[in-house]
């Protein structure tokens, strides 16, 4: 064979050599190893040089898997040549992987930005409707679930309810506790610092005191009862839909309404003013303490002077708002709990959705309550 | 050159005070499809995990491939892990990327110098490879259904060429139809790519069709390793009963067996050799 033009090119693994022909025809020759490890290395030089030829000569390659048969039969099919010296094991190997030339895509298509915007804007507003659709039937579903608890009390989940008690109310005690210590500490600790620049540092003592058991108690409380008990109510319940163990309860009868919802919707509603009450309390406490050190106001004077500026109508504005915040909570949560279906990373944003839902519901629902007791004069 | 895919020595696995296994060896030739067969709790997935090194075993050793697992590989040795593919039960895909990103994960972790270009079309022939139409390329797991989930599976397993092929349960919770339709796609597999299968299996099915030789756990151990005809001249309550039982037979005479050869010993059997424990 005569050289008249000849080039060579070093892969790792596979060597490869374009020789030109006398009477035209060109020929790329393979030899080595061409395996997965070496393709990335051959595939990158060939698109580099773009080598023209007519025959793909691969008597020479040692090895050959299929992604390297791949490469080889690629190769032929854009330079329109033909595979020459393939030996048994090359040639099943290159009809086992050229049955599937498709160029079929490997992701979805997707639309261009400007139409994704307008699409998402569009599927978020369909879901705000029809999601406070859903979650009014939710609510209606719950207080059918109630009337008929109340029709016949002896199936009431007594166990189920002390449980969920215990887990919303109960051992949220230390982690709450510290909270509104912390938060009692900032008021009392900031608000004297502003006031005693009028000299009106006793007033300390009605701001933490007013703003704990009106505010920021329950507040606060609902805050991290729907970050403690919300996430795991949708994250329980979720699971339990993935696993059929709802469908499993419906099918001998037992309403998961009944079973599993009003237990835990009835245990956020009675632990929440009881939590926001202590944790107003404590947030005086809080309040009380650093005042203690800070502005000379001996502990037990700041307490009792709580008692007198202190209205009794904050304790109560406290305590109507703390059961309007736990059902919101636990209702959130365990709506979105009903609502993952097919796959576990759903459990995920269902969690994720009931915390920020009900974190954000409370809050809009509390500017509400306050703009309302001032209109009614409970101020 | 070494002509055993795994050999596995005196293994010890342990949970608290029950061990799973105590004394276990095993040998895997090159290029055979294995199948490996236990009761329920057996801990023939434990057996796996830890030929795989997802199971640290309290005793024993390893070798894949020439490889001893749990030990640092030389330097100018492949990643073991780049040499085999694994097919766990459910698949396990992951859930945020399409079949074919699934499929180039391996690829991009491996080598992430080769082209994208090149990479995407290696991810479109191992999706068909598999049986598998075109437009599946495209679909997320969730879009699949439960015998399209296993070969979009056993396409990221082979999606490095590996040499070695671990597949757990791969029939399980396929109507027959698409479990005769795996079966013999892992046949055809192993003889075009030349691959050594490692697999767990309850499908008495599948044994008789696709096996070459089987691996019996029991009593901790492997009790009995050989061809099915071999196995089934051994005397041991729980093989006789496995292979004998209503759904041995019924799977023997799919195949063709005969089944009043069951009862003696050594009639209609292949090979008389004792099966080597």
């Amino acid at each position: 064979m005569f050289f008249a033009h000849s080039v060579d090119y070093m892969a790792p693994d596979c060597d490869f050599l374009l020789a030109t022909d006398a009477d035209g025809t060109s020929t790329l020759t393979l030899s080595g190893v061409l395996t997965i490890a070496g393709v990335g290395a051959l595939d990158h030089a060939m698109r580099r040089e773009k080598p023209q030829f007519t025959n793909l000569d691969i008597s020479g390659l040692e090895e050959l898997d299929t992604a390297g048969a791949w490469l080889v039969w690629r190769l032929a099919r854009d330079a329109g040549a033909q595979v020459v010296g393939a030996g048994e094991k090359a040639e099943r190997l290159m009809s086992a992987v050229k049955c599937c030339s498709g160029d079929a895509p490997i992701a979805p298509p997707r639309a261009p930005p400007m139409i994704r915007i307008v699409e998402t804007v569009g599927l978020v507003m369909i879901g705000l409707w029809q999601g406070s659709g859903a979650i009014l039937s939710f609510l209606g579903a719950l207080i059918c679930a109630l009337g008929n608890v109340i029709r016949h009390p002896s199936r009431i989940r007594w166990t189920a309810l002390v449980r969920q008690t215990e887990l919303v109310g109960v051992d949220a005690l230390a982690i709450v506790g510290l909270m509104s210590f912390l938060v009692g500490v900032v008021i009392a600790q900031q608000g004297a610092v502003q006031l005693q620049q009028f000299g009106a540092e006793i007033y300390t003592v009605n701001l933490t005191g007013r703003i704990s058991l009106r505010e920021l108690g329950v507040l606060m409380t609902a805050i991290m009862v729907a970050g403690r008990s919300g996430s795991a109510f949708a994250a329980q319940i979720g699971t339990m839909k993935l696993t059929e163990e709802i469908d499993a309860m419906r099918t001998i009868g037992v309403s998961p309404m009944e079973a599993l919802v009003l237990p835990r919707v009835m245990a956020a509603v009675f632990m929440m003013p009881l939590l926001g009450l202590y944790s107003a309390l404590i947030a005086i406490v809080g309040g009380a303490t650093i005042s203690a050190f800070t502005l000379d106001i001996p502990f037990f004077n700041f307490l009792a002077r709580v008692q007198e500026v202190v209205p009794l109508i904050d304790l109560w504005v406290g305590l109507i708002k703390g059961p309007v915040f736990g059902l919101i909570v636990a209702m959130t949560g365990c709506y979105q709990g009903m609502q993952v279906k097919g796959s576990s990373e759903e459990v995920g944003l269902r969690t994720t959705q009931a915390v920020v839902q009900a974190i954000f519901a409370v809050i809009v629902i509390d500017a509400f309550f306050a703009v309302f007791f001032s209109e009614v004069g409970w101020i | 050159m070494n002509d055993l895919a795994i050999r596995i020595e005196d293994l010890e696995n342990r949970f608290g005070d029950h061990a799973v296994h105590e004394g276990l060896s095993l040998d895997v030739r090159r290029g055979e499809i294995i199948g490996v067969v236990g009761g329920s709790g057996t801990g023939k997935s434990v057996l796996m995990r830890s030929v795989i090194g997802l199971q640290t075993p309290s005793h024993g050793r390893i070798e894949v491939l020439g490889h001893e697992i749990g030990t640092p590989r030389a330097p100018g040795e492949a990643d073991i892990r780049s040499r085999w593919g694994v097919l766990f039960q459910g698949g396990a895909l992951f859930s945020t990327l399409t079949v074919a990103e699934n499929v180039e994960v391996p690829l991009k972790e491996f080598y992430p110098d080769m082209d994208p270009e090149l990479r995407h079309e290696i991810a479109r022939y191992k999706v068909s490879l598999t049986g598998l139409p075109d437009n599946a390329a495209a679909k997320y797991p969730s879009e699949l259904s439960g015998g399209m989930k296993k070969r979009a599976g056993l396409a990221r397993a082979l999606a490095l060429d590996p040499e070695l092929l671990f597949l757990d349960e791969p029939t399980a919770g396929l109507d027959p139809i698409g479990a005769a339709a795996f079966d013999s796609l892992t046949r055809e597999l192993h003889e075009t790519l030349g691959l050594t299968v490692f697999l767990i299996t309850h499908d008495l099915d599948t044994l008789h069709e696709i096996c070459d030789r089987v691996a019996v756990l029991a009593d901790k151990k492997v009790i009995a390793v050989g061809t099915i005809p071999e196995l089934m001249a051994s005397d041991h309550p729980w093989i006789h009963e496995y292979f004998g039982g209503p759904r041995g037979r019924s799977a023997l005479m799919a195949r063709g067996g005969e089944a009043q050869g069951l009862g003696s010993k050594t009639h209609g059997l292949d090979s008389p050799n004792p099966a080597k424990a």
